[in-house]
């Protein structure tokens, strides 16, 4: 009764190891073509670059990256020991609300208090309602558009991604520790600075590179807020000057950035193993506030809540329903949708298929392969949109007139660009941005499988790929449909990329916004920014969902 | 109920391990593993936790590669280009990895994909039957018992009709009372069904009652191969003989072709003069006697188990006591003297060999 035992059919995954060839030649062409770019040198422009524009750019981004860095580590782990060592009314409220100012996208928020703030927006002439002040000379504000204006906004939105790790290590690690430390004789504020503090310090690096990541990565908010860095100088180069070789250069200079800040996070967690215990984490029992001390505790967890969510999402939907009721929504809003929902969409299908199969194949294929695979297929997430775009251009180029030349030799006639003229470009980019996204949230749903389960598919005569098809891809549903939709919000939030590689006369909601905020015609970009702040809710739905699963959050 | 061995002589070996090694960075985890199976036979793999076996088990599956010898099914060479879906062979997982999202009937049918539906169903109808569960085919895996999922990885390994099972710890997860059971009506349809099958355990009693031969194994090295009696009562280091059971262990050295013990002059089993031997008793040889009789000791504690008493006795040279079943009427208490007398031949070992 047994099976008669099959030849050997173990043909070499030929398919897989072009298409991972493929994606690592895709991914990495965007630094390799900017380092031929920048090589070329741009002649007389190299010596106004380095004199006039580098080291201001370089001290601004500086400057920028420095204070945001302080700003999102005071934030985010004061509101994560706020809550996770407090309880007061409202916490659990404020748990969540903590997490909404990830929703606002750093463009965002800056358009919405430079109108909000404007000498002619309801703040201001609100105040000189109140004293009396006729003009608007007689009263004079801090200038929201300057470098702390700046750090200030983006703190108030990136914090999160601190808030985030660092409440999750204070859940799953505190208690024991911590309460040890409290029968060794520290009082509560003395175990925050002595235990907690340098406990969380993995943590705190992983969120602040992050936040610090998106805002090297910013372009709206620096420009609407006349912060010239790198990331605006790239861009200013190239559609002003059309000076590929300049941009390419303050481009790589942007890349040692990156670069350094994903050393300096490894330093700052450097020889801390802190990766969870084996014994189900106790949650910390919290010290319960009453009366002015627990006001006090709510308001201070509020703030940050209310200044990078509420209020700056409230004054969007307030003035998108003003130009509704006046105007009704803007006619260009449907072709504007369409064409967002198009690149982000296409570009989610392919992450989620692309990304499932890369997180797949170290199971799948061949283990050292498989990750170094994952490892370089996630690059992308480092690079900010404006490094990738300008990187993307010249393959997407060649690839054009490549495909040109084979079809004029076949069909005896050349198509519009391919790439750069259909959207193409631009999904290709969103592919490798946000590509280790899909990778990483498909990783995680397979690491959740057991690995009895695709060996015992095996033992059961399927090959490899109807294993991936029969058991791990149903059971890894849920992750990959998370992943997506955490690819399409990315997308659809995505602007420097967006800007330079979108085809021409094509606007997104992300581009459209940030086009009538260089006109200075805000009203007519909160519908866009308010779909957009919705959209980016989405992210936020599911971190809760995962967390309500598990106590700690991603 | 000791299965016995068939005449091993005529079935033609089923499974060949030929010298089969493997290395993982520094840890040789298997090192010149030679074993046969023979068709219809039920051989265990026996040793405790990390000695190799269920690495062993997953060489034979095609799920790990062997970096050196040969794995043979049926005198046919698979390597790692036979991939463990082309092999034929079954596994049942120590977690029994039921496929959550399927049913009971879809898991036990997933490995008769090349089958016709109604073929497939058929039988998988009749496994499922066998093993008691055919109530349960449109249930999913998450509401069955421990005992119940172990029946339908049962069902599932043994539809396809592989060329030889392998079991990896099948009982280690439920409970005892489950467990022998379980075990039990298992063993009963292998043997009905007539299937090979390779068996990784670390309990030998597990291994003694329901294995034609066993394979002991150590640090990724087969120690001993036999029949259960081979190992119990012919165990070729003190390692084999301790892992079926607890040793009275007593160092002398050669005299005359004897050696001198507590209990007296031992057969030394052709030690060479002045050499050194471990003299070893199982305590199921030595009998209680009134004092006086035998060899003197000692009564150092009585423990009450139920159906019997375990009393633990110290004698004079030997290094620690040692415990022996009596029954509970027996009256002994801690302080009294008793005799002990010698009724089996014992256990000698070189421990410079060992």
């Amino acid at each position: 009764m047994s099976l008669p035992l099959t030849q050997p059919l173990r043909s070499p995954p030929l398919a897989w190891a072009l298409g991972a060839l493929a994606l690592t030649g895709l991914v990495l062409s965007p630094l390799v073509s900017l380092g031929h770019a920048a090589l070329q040198g741009s002649g007389e422009l190299w010596p106004h670059l380095l004199e006039y524009v580098l080291p201001q750019a370089v001290l601004q981004t500086a400057g920028l990256l420095a204070g945001v860095g302080l700003a999102v580590t005071l934030i985010g782990t004061g509101a994560a020991w706020l809550v996770a060592a407090y309880d007061f009314p409202g916490r659990r409220l404020l748990e969540i609300g903590l997490l909404l100012p990830l929703a606002v996208p750093t463009y965002i928020v800056a358009f919405a208090y430079l109108d909000l703030l404007h000498p002619l927006g309801p703040v201001q002439s609100g105040l000189r309602d109140l004293f009396g002040i006729a003009s608007p000379r007689d009263l004079r504000l801090p200038e929201l558009r300057s470098l702390p204006g700046c750090i200030l906004l983006l703190g108030f939105v990136l914090y999160p991604y601190v808030y985030l790790p660092t409440r999750a290590l204070f859940l799953m690690q505190a208690a024991n520790l911590l309460e040890a430390a409290r029968t060794l004789g520290h009082s509560p504020r003395a175990v925050f600075a002595r235990v907690a503090l340098p406990m969380a310090r993995p943590a705190v690096a992983l969120g602040t590179s992050l936040a610090l990541m998106e805002a090297l990565n910013d372009i709206g908010a620096a420009e609407f807020l006349g912060v010239r860095t790198l990331t605006v100088q790239v861009y200013a180069t190239w559609i002003n000057r059309s000076d590929l070789p300049g941009a390419a250069q303050i481009a790589l200079v942007m890349l040692l950035v990156v670069i350094g800040l994903v050393v300096a996070e490894r330093w700052a967690r450097r020889g801390r193993g802190f990766a969870g215990t084996a014994q189900r984490p106790r949650s910390l029992t919290r010290t319960r506030l009453r009366g002015p001390q627990a006001a006090a505790a709510f308001l201070l967890g509020l703030a940050p809540v209310a200044l990078g969510f509420l209020i700056p999402a409230g004054y969007l939907a307030a003035s998108a329903a003003g130009r509704i009721a006046r105007a009704g929504l803007p006619e260009t809003l449907p072709a504007e949708i369409f064409s967002t929902v198009l690149y982000a969409g296409a570009a989610t299908l392919i992450a989620g298929a692309v990304g499932f199969v890369v997180a797949a194949s170290p199971r799948l294929i061949a283990r050292r392969a498989g990750t170094a695979l994952i490892r370089v297929a996630s690059l992308g997430y480092a690079l900010p949109g404006t490094i990738l775009a300008i990187g993307l251009l010249g393959p997407l180029a060649t690839a054009d007139s490549a495909l040109a030349a084979a079809s004029t030799a076949v069909f005896g006639a050349a198509p519009a660009l391919i790439g750069l003229g259909t959207g193409g470009a631009l999904v290709t980019a969103y592919l490798v941005r946000f590509l280790a996204v899909a990778i990483g949230t498909c990783e995680a749903g397979l690491s959740r499988v057991p690995g009895s389960l695709p060996d015992a598919a095996r033992m059961l005569g399927r090959g490899p790929v109807a294993t991936l098809a029969r058991v791990q891809l149903p059971l890894t549903w849920p992750a990959l449909v998370s992943g997506a939709l955490l690819v399409f919000v990315d997308c659809v939030k995505e602007l420097p990329a967006t800007l330079l590689l979108r085809p021409l006369n094509v606007e997104t909601l992300a581009t459209h916004l940030y086009g009538e905020a260089a006109r200075g015609t805000y009203e007519d970009g909160a519908v866009a920014a308010l779909l957009i702040v919705l959209v980016g809710l989405i992210p936020v739905a599911i971190l809760l969902r995962l967390g309500s699963r598990s106590p700690q959050l991603r | 109920m000791n299965f016995q061995a068939a005449d091993a002589g005529p079935e033609p070996p089923r499974l060949e391990l030929v010298g089969v090694g493997r290395r993982f960075g520094t840890v040789q985890a298997l090192e010149g593993v030679s074993l046969v199976v023979r068709a219809g036979e039920i051989v265990a793999l026996l040793g405790d936790s990390g000695c190799g076996k269920s690495t062993l088990l997953r060489v034979v599956a095609g799920l790990e590669f062997a970096d050196a010898g040969a794995v043979r099914l049926d005198g046919r060479p698979v390597d790692a280009s036979v991939p463990p879906e082309a092999r034929g062979i079954g596994l049942m997982f120590q977690d029994y990895a039921l496929f959550p999202h399927l049913t009971v009937g879809e898991n036990v049918r997933f490995g008769l994909s090349g089958r016709s539906r109604t073929e497939a169903r058929a039988i998988a109808a009749g496994r499922l039957e066998q093993v008691g569960l055919a109530k349960r085919t449109e249930s999913y895996p998450a509401t069955l018992s421990g005992g119940e999922g172990q029946r339908v990885a049962l069902a599932r390994a043994l539809a396809p009709g592989p060329r030889i099972l392998l079991l990896d710890e099948p009982f280690s997860n439920l409970d005892r009372r489950t467990r022998d059971r379980v075990r039990a009506d298992t063993f009963g349809l292998l043997r009905e069904t007539g299937t090979t099958t390779l068996l990784v355990t670390h309990d030998p009693e597990e291994a003694l009652a329901f294995c034609d031969r066993i394979a002991l194994m150590r640090s990724g090295r087969i120690v001993q191969v036999g029949t259960g009696e081979d190992l119990y009562e012919r165990p070729n280091s003190r390692f084999a003989a301790r892992f079926f059971g607890d040793l009275v262990e007593m160092p002398a050295r050669c005299r005359r072709g004897n050696l001198e013990t507590p209990f007296g002059l031992l057969d030394a089993g052709g030690a060479p003069e002045g050499a050194n031997r471990l003299a070893c008793l199982r305590p199921e040889t030595i009998r209680l006697a009134e004092p006086g009789h035998g060899t003197p000791g000692r009564v150092v504690r009585r423990s009450f188990l139920g159906a019997t008493v375990a009393l633990e006795i110290a004698v004079d040279g030997i290094a620690a006591p040692f415990s022996l079943a009596a029954h509970p009427d027996d009256p002994m208490r801690p302080g009294d003297p008793v005799g002990l007398v010698l009724r089996g031949s014992p256990l000698i070992f070189d421990l410079a060999r060992d």
